[in-house]
């Protein structure tokens, strides 16, 4: 099990493994965050348990588009920074279409972090091929710090969840998760997700959550 | 109260009896502390506290959009403290809202925070601590500043160290720790610090105040006993955060 650290908790001796969550002072590694200790070989960071998202070039999000602009459209992406997604980042954009015939207040987008400014103003892209507007499935949303339990190690629990339910999944960064497929199998998907929120930080959860499935599965095929 | 019945009183009180104080402690013992994260649903970190018969409870919002807009500075977050005391937290009805007290307290304690919170990483946004006195019994802004380290540490927010206070006393010439309320009312002289602690070491002083008047050599001797006191408290905070995670790991 991991240790949990604190703001202040000396790391690492050493700044050059400075990693994530961490600062540099006197030559010595501190966290800044309250979080997991995790260290390897070369590097040493934290793994938050808390917090809200922060935005980082080439995060791919699910965001909701809330207005419509002559230049644009801006898009919650759940996070208190504002995104836009300008005209020319969005190729189903052509100039003889209305601007709100493409995406209008309310559509669901997966989108790309394409950059950020000093001052935090994100924007947008759909120049990717992950990149789509949404107007099926189901958005669920989780605490961004738990966004990376859901993916697994190198996807690992991500390919549990599709192989299992076949549906499809695409987990945003900040939090908005897109499921889409049978009805019903939606719905345990989605109840697997809360589930991994939930327990996060503990130990053999990809084993929980296959059984989970399994029996939610067996339920359905005897009300079937 | 007028100065003649604190002078009768003065008088009347003996602080210390038999070389212990009041309410049984040594000089240098500290109040009962209890300390709980995360109790309010709602908030992106909060915590309840108790120390003696003072009864706390901080909430943090943030980093999100700070409002008025015009306070946001492009370059880092913006820090918002509300020190306030419930209307019954004192014996005699407190009128709510702020008042030049609370104003002055919410002040120093977000200076306090000011040196340890990384506000660069959070430009344009504003967080902010909420701490409200449900109980008070002397020493409530060094219980305030406590219970918001521990709310802010819970809320994920990031950090070069945890904000820990203590106050010290005069009482009857002599020098004590952590004094409670008829120490505070009728001592001589009454000494809050907040410290900045990182990996268990004091770095540096975020707050100093004091009442009353105090020699060098008393200062000097009340600041030990402060210091040993913070990392006391130091390691109780600490405790609440860890204990919090724990739990939901046996769950």
């Amino acid at each position: 099990m991991r240790r949990i650290v604190l703001p202040g908790d000396l790391l690492a001796e050493n700044p050059r493994v400075a990693g994530y969550g961490t600062f540099i002072e006197d030559g010595k590694v501190y966290s800044k965050i309250l979080g997991l200790f995790d260290k390897t070989e070369t590097t040493v960071r934290v793994i938050p348990l808390k917090g809200k998202y922060m935005p980082s070039p080439g995060d791919v999000l699910v965001g909701i588009v809330r207005e419509v602009t002559s230049s644009g459209w801006a898009v919650d992406i759940h996070s208190h920074y504002n995104a836009f997604l300008p005209l020319s980042e969005n190729p189903e954009y052509r100039p003889n279409k209305k601007i709100s015939d493409v995406l209008d207040i309310d559509d669901a987008i997966i989108t790309k972090v394409r950059d950020i400014d000093p001052r935090l103003k994100v924007t947008l892209t759909m120049k990717d091929k992950v990149c789509r507007p949404v107007r099926f499935g189901r958005i669920v949303a989780i605490n961004p710090t738990r966004v990376p339990r859901v993916i697994g190690k190198k996807g690992s629990m991500i390919k549990t969840l599709k192989s299992e339910l076949g549906i499809q999944i695409v987990v945003g960064q900040n939090g908005l998760i897109w499921i889409s497929g049978d009805m019903n199998k939606v719905t345990i998907g989605e109840e697997a997700v809360y589930m991994i929120e939930e327990e996060a930080h503990t130990d053999g959860l990809t084993d929980r959550i296959v059984d989970l499935i399994k029996r939610r599965k067996g339920e359905l095929a005897n009300d079937g | 109260m007028t100065d003649e019945i604190e002078f009768e009183k003065k008088g009347q009180m003996k602080l210390l009896v038999d070389g212990k104080r009041l309410d049984g402690r040594e000089f240098d013992e500290l109040r009962e502390i209890k300390i709980e994260s995360g109790v309010l649903k709602r908030a992106d970190g909060s915590c309840y506290l108790e120390m003696g018969n003072n009864k706390i409870i901080a909430a943090v919002y943030g980093p999100r959009e700070a409002f008025p807009r015009h306070m946001q500075d492009p370059s880092r977050a913006l820090i918002r403290y509300r020190y306030s005391m419930a209307p019954f937290s004192v014996e005699e009805r407190k009128r709510p809202g702020p008042d030049r007290r609370s104003v002055e307290i919410s002040k120093v304690s977000r200076e306090a925070f000011d040196l340890v919170v990384l506000k660069e990483l959070y430009p344009r946004s504003g967080i902010d601590i909420f701490v409200e006195v449900l109980q008070a019994d002397a020493g409530t802004r060094t219980a305030c500043i406590n219970a918001a380290s521990v709310a802010l540490v819970d809320a994920g927010i990031a950090m070069k160290g945890i904000v820990t206070a203590v106050a010290f006393a005069k009482v009857d010439g002599e020098v004590v720790l952590d004094p409670f309320k008829d120490e505070d009312n009728y001592g001589d002289a009454d000494v809050p610090i907040a410290f900045i602690i990182r990996n268990g070491e004091i770095k540096s002083i975020g707050l100093v105040q004091m009442d009353g008047n105090l020699t060098f050599d008393e200062i000097k001797k009340g600041m030990e006993m402060a210091k040993k006191g913070a990392l006391k408290i130091y390691e109780l905070q600490r405790e609440a955060i860890i204990q919090k995670y724990s739990l939901e790991e046996e769950e």
